[in-house]
């Protein structure tokens, strides 16, 4: 019952030659990003991905478009979101999968589905390449959910094709991947109506949808292609991306899995079953940064900033996805800290170039990955470290950190430091719309100001301690022993309680439509997910399609 | 108090669900006369809206009350609303409501599943009218023409009756429904109707025969499962409407007989032995034997993509939910639940077909298409006798249910209709002896001649042997009024 439970490896690498489930059709500057999902291309066996229903397997592919399309085409200023099929939009994520699925993969699943739809907005917030979606056929619950994300959204007046949201009348879930929220706080829908339309399972079409700010227009299917068509292209005009620009290839990301060793060229993990902890050492720069930002488009994928993150990013949801039992994540630098400084000082200078603005937001988004990943956090700052600007976000990115304090006896290496740059000052918001520092400093605005002013210089121990920029620091007498202990701890405790606290304590502040998706949404749904009445054998999960309904426990909790 | 067998014929809308005392739905109702009125001299038999046609009305939902023929104008006929008698105590029949009273009122759990069936059904009712709307100028006879708008009348009482149902239990979304049925329009590419066979043309007799035989007996299956219905309205409307569809379904099969009488007699006269002979048979003035099978191919798979995906959750949870029974439900011997039960579906798996069991409440559609293929068979096995008594070799044939499909497990590949898979080249290379072709339908168009004296057929059709309400050969069935 639980095939996800008997583990074949998740790969998120994945490249358009090896899609089933989406192609892309380049039209000048505008891309069409067709879902035509292969029914029987599913993740796993025991379900078919009928009328574009989805599994994670086909969200990998979404992810990896998305990438290539901001990496690879800086030509393209609009992506029209679209079906291969006739007669359906998108169905949402399969039943069936959901069904067999182990509630771990499900949380993943939704999670990884939430920051794909996040970086699509991103795409079109922050990389002037906007996202529309052409609807044409029922755009149901996760399809519409997908729909949501694009700032423009169109739907064929062609009297069969509607918006929809049925999980809760259909399923007893929630559009839980954004749906709920994207319509309140994005769309701005009127709450009585969005709980008239999530509580209708057949959704809206037409002029109503209009009225309703479901989708901002409808086209009649003798005007569809043309009125499409002129709406990318209006968005393409917009852009600010260089239409005459040659993109980088994001070339196949090169792992070696050995047992517990996961190797990248910039990123290694170790991973100990035994002690339920992975150590992910990220590599600093080896290479002088490029002469010019031409010189960098030149080195592709391969430059450090960028090859870096690709590593880091494929490590965090390799883990999340297929290493559920290391509860604990430990990162380390190693490297020099002038090279990494260099490195976002060349990225600062060239803030506005295409490509080094995608490298930036695609670091920040690595980055809010590890702030919503369901591990205890633990940063080491040892010497021969690299915590410095854009790599000192890790350690802010931990639940704790630890710095090594003096001289290791023995060893040669530089002693550990913590740099701040101008990067962890506003290159990297986090979810909630702040810096990590700015989070971390929520209730002390004035640790927050005298940490600017210290920017380029190498914090030892005492001084990191000191600015409360580190957790602990310990000396070469205490440090084994305690690290040690505060592992062991760690990775004692329940992991449930874990997920929850230190979900709660990382986004303090401010929501935004982002931290009510992971923290609200997400919250809410994963507890429907474990309740008798959506999950039971007697429950909508497992009685959809099979024409009983299900036995509802009728006490409201 | 009416008895629900007499017909109030004293207000607007004839009926006998005691419209005089339910101010709400007849205000509804009458509302909707208007544009209905205009539809129908829009959308209606093209001319002949002034002719005097011999129709049959009911004025009783008994037996006996059937058989009331006149000359009416079109635009006059008294369509009405007429439920079934109600059964006393019935209950329903099927699904987890199994045995409870059968529901007067829409339980507010089934209101959106019930909608929708009664919206679908109620969308194919108008637009068969409007496929069917250019025939009356090419009509072969007088017999045929009344036949024709015999059918097209009943059709639109049939919107009558999906109407009420909506005006009646639906509220405010059953009015906007209502209104919207009036809107679509079969084949117009920006408001069509809601199925593709509905969007089809009936270019030619031929097409209105197979229509009748075969897509009108979709709906005639669709009428059973509904009339099986614990919605006792839903239920006894449906029940009406059945004997109904079944002079459409006799229009078709004694349509096609005649034309198949027509050829062979044409064929015997003239010596013709090989009914293949294409060119030749077409020389004598009628439809070559072959040419009739490609009609069947094409309204026969275009029929069965109405019965929707092969497992479907909604067939599931409409019978479940007693909103939809089997084919005969209430002669089946089972336990009207399902729950445990599994049916053999065809499959399309790897590019094979191939049977597979299924969870019996899923495969509904299935089950209710296999009894559509066996009610077919019979028309078909009768025109085959014809043939075979006039000596010829060649039979009819349904073609498998692979063939030509746009909806269910076959719909992604290509058969002939024998079952056989084609890859993309050979099925665009073999469709021409599969299905009538551009040739083929101007041949058949070259034959589609009025003939409006009394008693008298186009070449390519034999008269039929017995008139409308036994009424002699020459008898003038339509007064033409132009
Ligand atoms: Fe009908
Ligand atoms: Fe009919």
């Amino acid at each position: 019952m639980d095939a996800m439970a008997t583990r074949t490896l998740i790969d998120f690498r994945t490249d358009p030659t090896c899609y089933k489930h989406w192609r892309i059709e380049f039209d000048g500057p505008v891309a069409h990003l067709i879902m035509d999902v292969d029914p029987n291309g599913g993740l796993v066996p025991g379900y078919e991905l009928k009328l574009n229903s989805y599994d994670l397997g086909v969200d990998i592919e979404l992810h990896d478009a998305v990438q290539r399309l901001r990496f690879e085409h800086p030509e393209v200023g609009a992506v029209v979101l679209r079906s291969g099929k006739d007669n359906v939009f998108c169905a949402g994520a399969n039943i069936r999968m959901l069904g067999q699925s182990s509630h771990g993969h499900k949380v993943n699943f939704c999670k990884f589905t939430n920051e794909t739809r996040l970086s699509i907005e991103d795409a079109t917030e922050n990389s002037g390449q906007t996202y529309l979606c052409a609807v044409s056929g029922p755009a149901a619950g996760g399809g519409y959910e997908l729909a949501l994300t694009a700032s423009h959204i169109m739907l064929i007046d062609d009297r069969k094709s509607s918006v929809s949201l049925p999980e809760l009348p259909l399923l007893a879930v929630l559009p839980g991947t954004g749906g709920l929220t994207r319509m309140t706080d994005k769309r701005r829908v009127r709450r009585d109506l969005a709980d008239v339309f999530c509580t209708t399972e057949e959704g809206v079409r037409g002029k109503r949808a209009v009225a309703w700010r479901l989708v901002d227009e409808v086209i009649p299917p003798s005007a569809w292609a043309e009125t499409v068509a002129k709406r990318a292209r209006e968005a393409a005009a917009r852009s600010d991306r260089p239409r005459d620009a040659k993109g980088i290839a994001l070339t196949s990301l090169e792992r070696r899995i050995d047992g517990g060793s996961i190797r990248y060229l910039l990123v290694s993990v170790d991973c100990d079953s035994e002690k339920r902890r992975a150590v992910i050492t990220v590599h600093g720069p080896t290479e002088p940064v490029p002469d010019s930002v031409d010189d960098a488009v030149a080195q592709g994928a391969e430059i450090w900033p960028l090859a870096m993150a690709r590593a880091l990013d494929d490590a965090i949801l390799h883990l999340r996805l297929n290493e559920p039992e290391l509860g604990l994540w430990v990162f380390r630098t190693e490297g020099d800290p002038a090279a990494v400084l260099a490195y976002d000082a060349f990225l600062e200078t060239h803030a506005t170039h295409w490509l080094i603005r995608e490298t930036t937001h695609f670091i920040k988004r690595v980055l809010k990955r590890i702030d919503v990943t369901s591990r205890s956090v633990v940063a080491l700052i040892e010497p021969g470290s690299c915590f410095a600007g854009t790599l000192a976000e890790l350690a802010f990115a931990a639940d704790r950190s630890a710095i090594f304090a003096g001289e290791a006896s023995g060893d040669n290496k530089p002693p550990a430091t913590l740099t701040l740059g101008a990067a962890n000052f506003g290159t990297y918001p986090m979810g909630n719309g702040l810096t990590r520092l700015q989070t971390r400093f929520l209730g002390e605005p004035q640790s927050l100001a005298k940490a600017q002013t210290a920017i380029g210089a190498p914090l030892d121990a005492e001084a990191a301690n000191d600015m409360g920029l580190v957790t602990f620091a310990y000396d070469a007498t205490d440090w084994a022993d305690e690290i040690r202990i505060m592992l062991e701890e760690r990775a004692s405790f329940s992991p449930d309680s874990l997920t929850g606290m230190e979900a709660n304590l990382r986004f303090p502040g401010p929501e935004t439509m982002e931290t009510r998706i992971f923290g609200r949404l997400t919250a809410w749904q994963n507890w429907i997910f474990q309740r008798p009445n959506a999950v039971s054998a007697t429950g909508a999960l497992q009685r959809y399609g099979t024409g009983q309904q299900a036995d509802f426990d009728r006490n409201r909790v | 108090m009416p008895d629900g067998m007499t017909i109030d014929y004293d207000g607007l809308i004839p009926n006998n669900v005691d419209l005089a005392t339910d101010q709400r739905v007849r205000k509804a109702l009458e509302t909707w006369h208007p544009g209905y009125i205009d539809w129908w001299k829009d959308m209606g038999p093209e001319g002949f809206q002034q002719s005097l046609v011999y129709l049959r009305t009911a004025i009783g939902v008994d037996p006996k009350g059937w058989a009331k023929f006149d000359y009416v104008k079109m635009p006059e006929y008294k369509w009405g609303i007429l439920l079934a008698p109600a059964a006393e105590g019935r209950t329903i029949p099927f699904g987890k409501h199994k045995g409870e009273p059968a529901w007067q009122d829409v339980p507010g759990e089934y209101r959106a599943m019930l909608r929708r069936l009664i919206v679908v059904q109620g969308d194919t009712e108008p637009a068969s009218v409007e496929q069917q709307r250019h025939l009356g100028a090419t009509a072969p006879s007088l017999y045929d023409m009344r036949n024709l708008f015999q059918v097209n009348v009943e059709e639109g009482r049939h919107l009558w009756a999906m109407v009420y149902l909506l005006h009646k239990y639906f509220g405010a979304d059953g009015r906007e429904e209502a209104e919207e049925l009036l809107q679509r329009r079969s084949g117009n590419q920006d408001t069509p109707r809601m199925l593709g066979a509905f969007n089809e043309a009936t270019p030619d007799w031929l097409s209105f025969f197979m229509f009748t035989y075969f897509t009108d007996r979709d709906g005639k299956m669709q009428l059973e499962a509904l009339a099986q219905s614990g919605f006792d309205p839903l239920s006894r409307t449906c029940r009406f409407m059945l004997t109904e569809e079944a002079h459409h379904m006799f229009v078709g099969d004694s349509g096609v007989q005649r034309v198949v009488e027509r050829t062979v007699q044409a064929m015997q006269q003239a010596g013709i032995t090989d009914p293949t002979d294409i060119a030749s048979v077409r020389a004598l003035g009628v439809i070559d034997l072959p040419t009739i099978q490609k009609k069947m191919n094409l309204h026969f798979s275009l029929t069965l993509d109405l019965f929707g995906n092969e497992i479907s959750t909604n067939a599931a949870n409409a019978f479940n939910a007693g909103i939809k029974g089997r084919y005969r439900e209430d002669k089946l011997d089972d336990d009207h639940a399902l729950i445990d039960a599994t049916y053999p579906v065809l499959r399309c798996i790897d590019g094979q077909i191939v049977e597979q069991q299924a969870p019996a409440l899923s495969a509904l559609n299935m089950r209710l298409r296999d009894d559509y293929v066996k009610d077919c068979e019979s028309g078909v096995g009768r025109w085959n006798r014809v043939i075979e008594k006039a000596g010829f070799g060649f039979r009819l044939k349904l073609p498998h249910v692979a063939f030509n499909r746009a909806i269910g497990e076959f719909a992604a590949i290509h058969a002939d209709t024998e079952g056989n898979l084609l890859d993309g080249t050979a099925w665009n290379e073999r469709k021409g002896a599969f299905l009538p072709d551009d040739a083929d339908a101007a041949y058949i168009s070259s034959l589609m001649v009025p003939v409006h004296e009394t008693g008298k057929f186009a070449s390519w059709i034999a008269p039929p042997r017995v008139g409308i309400d036994n009424k002699p050969g020459d008898f003038e069935y339509v007064q033409i009024v132009q």
